[in-house]
This record gives C-alpha cells, structure tokens and sequence, in this order.
C-alpha cells in the first residue's frame, strides 16, 4: 500500500480533477480518500476484531462513509461502536441510528451510565460535572469485553496539539494508554498491526485532513450529518464563555440566564461539555464559507474540556481517551 | 493557477531555532488561529519567557515544553495562494532519529536548519544523511541566525560550501539549496530582507511555493493486494475483486499484468473504484480488480504491469536501513518483514557496513548496527517477495519487527534485489 499522499517524492498535481490527454489526475480530496480507504483495508486486514468509534459527529460520519467504500461492493466486515454518556443530545442518537441502518452495519453501545451503575465509575458531582472523561472506562471495558484489536476513530491531527502528534496507527497497552515517547515508528506508509493479547490499537484513517477538507467531503459526497450542525434556534446560557445547550443536564452556576440564540455546532460530544457557536450558516456552502473565516480553531470554540489546562487533551489520550 | 501539494519535513539540532522558524512561519501566514496565539502566550508567561515563545506552538507534548526539545514528530497543515502544505516537523536529537525518519520518510522536500555560527555540525550531517538515505531529492537547508554574525555572506557561502561538500559524499544523491534567515526576526523567511541584499534567491516560503517534487504516477504499475472481496451471488456479483492501491503508474482494463511472486500471467478484465466501474484508473487510487482467466490473487501478492521492468522476485536483499531497535542487529538476528502487504521472515545474514557520518562513508568493518544507526544489511527471506529496487513504490521498501516485543526496529530501502 502506497499513495501520492506518502511517497517518499509525491506528485505534485492540481487541486480540482482535470483531464490530462483523457487521463484523471486526482485532486487534493481524492488523495486524503484514498489514503482513508487504503488504511482501512490494511487495517482490516491485519486485524482480527476491529471496530469504528461512531460518535455521530461529522468525523464519524466521513469515516463509516469510507468503510463502506473500502469495502464496496462488498459490506463493512465489522461493527461500529457507540460510547452513549447518557447525556448526547437526542438529534445525535436519532442520527446514529439513522446512519447504521443506512450503511447495514451492526451498532454496539458502551455505555456510561452502565458504568456507573455497575460502579466502574463515579459520576462527578457540582455544577461543571461532565462525563466526558468517564468515557474512557466505558470504552475500555467494552475492548477489553469483546477482545477489540484494534478501534478506528476519526482523530485529526489538526485538531489539537497532541493530536498532531499522532500516528496513523496508535499503539496502546494492556492498560489501554497512549505513551506519546515511545510510539512506534510508522515510516513511509507501512503499517505494524502486531499486538499482544490485551493489548489494542487506534487507526486514525482522517489524520491528514484537516476540518476544511472534511466539510468539503461532506458536501462533495453529500454524507448526512445531524441537524446541530446546521443554524438554528437554540436555548443556550453562557460559561466559561462557551454557549451550553439548556437542556443540558447541568446545574446552573449565580447569574447564569437562558436565553434564546441563533447557534450551531462545530463539533459534536457530550452536551454538558460541547458549545454551540452564534452562526447563521445554514447550508454546507455558508458553513464552508464560515470554516474557511473562522479564526478560533474548532475545539477552541466549542470544547470546555481542551481548555481546562495546557495538556489537557495528552493527559486524556494517555488515559484512553478517543 | 491551481493549489497543488507539497509534503515537507523540518529537522535541526538544538538550539538551531526550528520551532521558533516554524512558529514564525505559520504565524507569519496567518496559520495560528487565536486561541492558539491566546494558549502559547499563557505558557511563556508561566514559562517567564519573553514575548511570545514560538516555539511553543509546536512542540505539543508536555515532556517536550518541559525540555525545550522536540521528540516526536508533530503534524501541521498551512495554505498559502500556491500550495497547501503537510508539514512534519521532527525531531534533531539522535536519541529520536527513529521519529525523524518517520516524518522525513514521506516528505518531497526536507528542511534542514543550522545555526549560522556553528556551521554544520555532526548532527546536520546526520540530517543531511537521513534525507538522503530516504531518497528526499530536495533538501533545503536554511542557515539561522545571520543577525548573530552580522548578515555576513562568507559566513554564509563557508556553510552552504560545506554542506554541499558533504552531500557529494554521501552514499545517496540529494541536491542542497541553500537560504541565509533570520527565524527569530523573519528575514528572509517569507518575504525577502534588506539585510540579506546580497542573497540573490528567493526568499524560503516562496522558494517551498515553487519547487517542483518529482513525478511518479507515470511509470510501471504496481497493486498490492490487500483485501479480497469474495463473489455474492446474492447480490448478483459473481466476480472475485482483489482491492489495493494503485502505485508506480496507470493500469487500465485489458492490460496484460502478472500476479507475484506466483509469476501467473493474465490481464486485468475489470477495474472498480468504490462501486462503480473504471476503464483505466491513476496511481494513488485505490481500486479493487477482477483477474481473466479465473486467475487467482490473494493478500500479499503483488499485481504489476507485465512490461520491460518487473520486480525481482528474490529471497535475498541487501537493504540500506536506519536502525530503531533498542538492541543492535548482527548477523543471524532474526525479525519478521513487512513487505507491501505480505509478511514473511527475515534473517540478518550480514551487516555490509555501518555510516559514518562524519566521514559519509559505509565503513565495512562494524559487525553490528546499533540503535539509530544507518547502515546496510543482507537480509534472507523465509519465502521470496516481489522487490523493487528503493523509489516511488512500496515494493521498494519494508520494515523489520521484533518479533518478541512487536516493536518496529528497522526502515529498510531495497538497494538491490539479488
């Protein structure tokens, strides 16, 4: 497996197809697909029970896309998993169902309300409380219950700084965390899947694409996306300067109103952590338009979580995280 | 004119002001979105650095603020009007040459910063080495901080000599150009400086807008099976349809091909991409084929354009590496190979020679390649592989694991299929 994208010399070739003498010369977004697919494919291959990490966000959504165009005319050959924290917004469970159904692939739930009912876990308490770090217990149980090998999740590495340290395949111990000094070297394009017992993997078929190119994928192949994503009216109050959806099952802090505001999603997680920014687009040309303007980086804008200290998001990863 | 693409990967040893070059670069270009600028300037404060450390805006790990060094690769995307670009900026440290081969290994063009008043020193050798060894044709290699010895030009022609001396002795061509900055102060870095008056080139981000990497998509094709999508009669698909990436040149219906290392000769009846039907298809797709001749292929064969040039099909191949493992490969060292998609096993039955780098000579006397070492090894196969000799596709190189740890020990380049 190899690719324009990661050869030791790639092409250098124009952004939009064209024709040259009859011949399709592939464009920037023909690349980033199909370097995903060939991931994929190798990864499957190696790989005795993957899963792909379906959270309903737009990344999800761009990678079970792929699968099924990896895999095409044939059917995905594994399950997608779901980490329901009991507190997603509804239109975006709606919308996973929504998309298994369409795809034919199998859904598995790991969920975090089992795990604190089962007392895996302590759902933290106070008016910030969040259950998006207990995620991670969910989704190791749940690897360590069906003896997952190897979990793909729609990671970019221009998301966020640790993220940018990523490799394609991620290797993680038996205790399921990421050691940032020692990963494995991953030269060229080549792939090493070997684990032992106990041990997983994370594939991050969407490193090299950045939001931009997700958002005009999205639009290109014309991939059903939640509704959140769009502008609408929504019941928001403000914290931390983020604007957090009132139904969010969180306690409200002195001076904190509702009001009503004209808001969509950058990004997609738990409610109690994910912030709405003040939009109008709302079609995929508007929010492509807004994606290319937008000077706040997407997690900056949308993630209470990122911003709780400088290694945030390492220190998350290291435990398991996505 | 139409964007086009350009994959560069940065390397300096410390202190030679990459990360600040990097920072200024990607500032400079309006790269950094707020926040970013916001959470860089919180840790110099805290940091009790002056002004904005730049540095700080990729070296993303904690470990890596803590000492001030870069150790793992990191990954950044930036656009200007001409050319979208991946960067890899890796890591200097010999300690983590392993990551620097990692970022280096997919690069069109590498980067290579030194310190104007010390000159290339043994690390920038190295450097100059591994971009080399790994077939980079282009490395440009920026000489920092000329504020420091007075916008000096000798200074500058005396590094730029040298490296280019160094580079036409190296195992492995490469060409050099050379560009005088100022990271800290942003001469010369994206727009051109009085101070430099003297330098005729264009300044560094223009001269990454227009180098030209080379062209691979038009030679022999090259499909590697990775997966096999089994007939559904179901479905009413009676074919079998093998799907890999297309590499190395176009492959169109009819084409006569071979299947190896088996050596079966057929033609290619169909070509799929993602569902739909395909009359010739370009390298970089990834496609799935139906085989004439109830032909059959499988994971870890080798699909190629039955022309003047096939692989090698060998259980013997010397091959330049850069040694990762913890512990040293000598002779009879076994590992497994990944070659394409197939995997077999691998024994050192030699180690050819070691590079030194100050010399920039294989030397034929060492007995062992330790860790980060570059060097060259004869390898015998347990069952034989297709080889390309080391270039644009994957059956020119593989990797070597451990087959106790897992880990990934080796980057093997084909030199020459036996």
């Amino acid at each position: 497996m190899a690719d324009l994208h990661t050869m030791p010399s790639g092409l250098s070739v124009p952004v939009g197809t064209v024709t040259l003498g009859g011949a399709i010369v592939l464009d920037e977004l023909d690349r980033l697909e199909a370097d995903a697919v060939t991931i994929i494919r190798e990864v499957a291959a190696e790989c005795e029970r993957p899963r792909l990490l379906f959270s309903g966000g737009k990344d999800s959504a761009v990678l079970l896309h792929l699968a099924a165009k990896a895999f095409a005319p044939g059917r995905v050959p594994f399950p997608v998993l779901h980490v329901d924290t009991g507190h997603n917004f509804p239109a975006v469970i709606e919308f996973c169902d929504r998309a298994v159904r369409h795809h034919g692939v199998q859904l598995e739930v790991a969920s975090v309300q089992a795990s604190i009912d089962a007392g895996r876990v302590a759902e933290e308490v106070g008016p910030r409380a969040s259950r998006n770090r207990l995620q991670t217990v969910a989704l190791l149980d749940h690897i360590v219950a069906y003896r997952i090998d190897v979990a793909f999740g729609g990671g970019r590495r221009d998301e966020e700084k640790a993220r940018a340290k990523e490799r394609i395949l991620s290797f993680r111990d038996a205790f399921g965390q990421w050691d940032p000094k020692a990963q494995r070297p991953e030269p060229w394009d080549a792939l090493n899947a070997r684990i032992r017992p106990g041990e997983h993997l994370r594939a991050f078929p969407l490193s090299n694409w950045t939001e931009l190119d997700v958002w005009r994928y999205i639009q290109r192949e014309a991939i059903e996306l939640p509704e959140l994503y769009f502008s609408h009216r929504r019941e928001v109050f403000v914290r931390d300067g983020m604007l957090l959806a009132a139904e969010a099952p969180l306690a409200r802090l002195p001076g904190e109103t509702v009001s009503v505001e004209t808001v969509r999603y950058r990004t997609v997680g738990d409610m109690t952590c994910t912030g709405a920014i003040r939009s109008t687009a709302a079609t995929l040309d508007e929010v492509i338009a807004e994606v290319i303007a937008a000077e706040v980086s997407e997690r900056g804008a949308s993630r209470a979580d990122d911003t709780t200290s400088e290694a945030a998001m390492e220190d998350r990863k290291r435990e398991g995280y996505f | 004119m139409a964007r086009t693409l350009l994959r560069l990967a940065t390397a300096g040893s410390v202190d030679d002001g990459k990360s600040t070059l990097l920072g200024r670069l990607l500032h400079d270009l309006g790269a950094l979105s707020s926040d970013t600028i916001e959470a860089v300037q919180r840790a110099s404060n805290r940091r009790g650095d002056a002004g904005v450390n730049l540095a700080l805006v990729t070296d993303g790990l904690r470990a890596e603020r803590e000492q001030g060094i870069t150790i793992d690769v990191a990954y950044r995307f930036f656009a200007t009007e001409r050319r979208s670009f991946i960067l890899a900026d890796t890591p200097g440290h010999e300690q983590y040459t392993r990551n620097m081969v990692t970022g280096a290994s997919t690069a069109d063009v590498a980067v290579v910063l030194v310190d104007a008043r010390a000159g290339l020193v043994v690390q920038s050798q190295r450097h100059l080495a591994i971009a080399a060894l790994l077939g980079v044709g282009k490395v440009v290699l920026a000489v920092n901080k000329l504020d420091l010895v007075g916008w000096d030009e000798e200074v500058f022609r005396a590094v730029a000599k040298n490296a280019e001396h160094v580079a036409a002795g190296l195992p492995w061509p490469t060409e050099i150009i050379a560009v005088p900055i100022s990271a800290l102060l942003g001469d010369n870095v994206v727009e051109p400086s009085p101070n430099l008056a003297w330098f005729e080139g264009p300044a560094l981000l223009p001269l990454l807008e227009t180098i030209e990497p080379s062209d691979h998509a038009h030679g022999s094709a090259r499909l590697a099976v990775q997966w096999v999508i089994p007939p559904d009669a179901a479905a009413g698909r009676e074919a079998r349809l093998v799907a890999g990436q297309l590499e190395g040149g176009p492959l169109a219906v009819g084409q006569p091909v071979i299947v190896l290392p088996s050596g079966r000769r057929t033609t290619v009846a169909a070509i799929d991409l993602f569902g739909r039907p395909l009359g010739a298809a370009v390298a970089g797709q990834a496609i799935s084929v139906e085989l004439a001749d109830d032909v059959d292929a499988s994971r870890g064969e080798l699909i190629v354009a039955d022309d003047a040039a096939p692989p090698a099909v060998t259980d013997t191949v010397d091959v330049d590496v850069c040694w990762m493992g913890d512990r040293a490969a000598r002779a009879g060292d076994r590992f497994v190979l990944k070659h394409t998609t197939r995997t077999t096993r691998a024994v050192v039955e030699a180690v050819v020679g070691r590079l030194d780098i100050v010399e920039g000579l294989l030397d034929g006397r060492s007995e062992e390649l330790a860790t980060n070492d570059l060097g060259r090894v004869r390898l015998r196969l347990a069952a034989p592989i297709a080889a390309d000799a080391y270039g644009p596709t994957s059956a020119g190189r593989a990797i070597l694991i451990d087959e106790t740890t897992n880990a990934t020990v080796a980057a093997a380049m084909i030199r020459r299929p036996r």
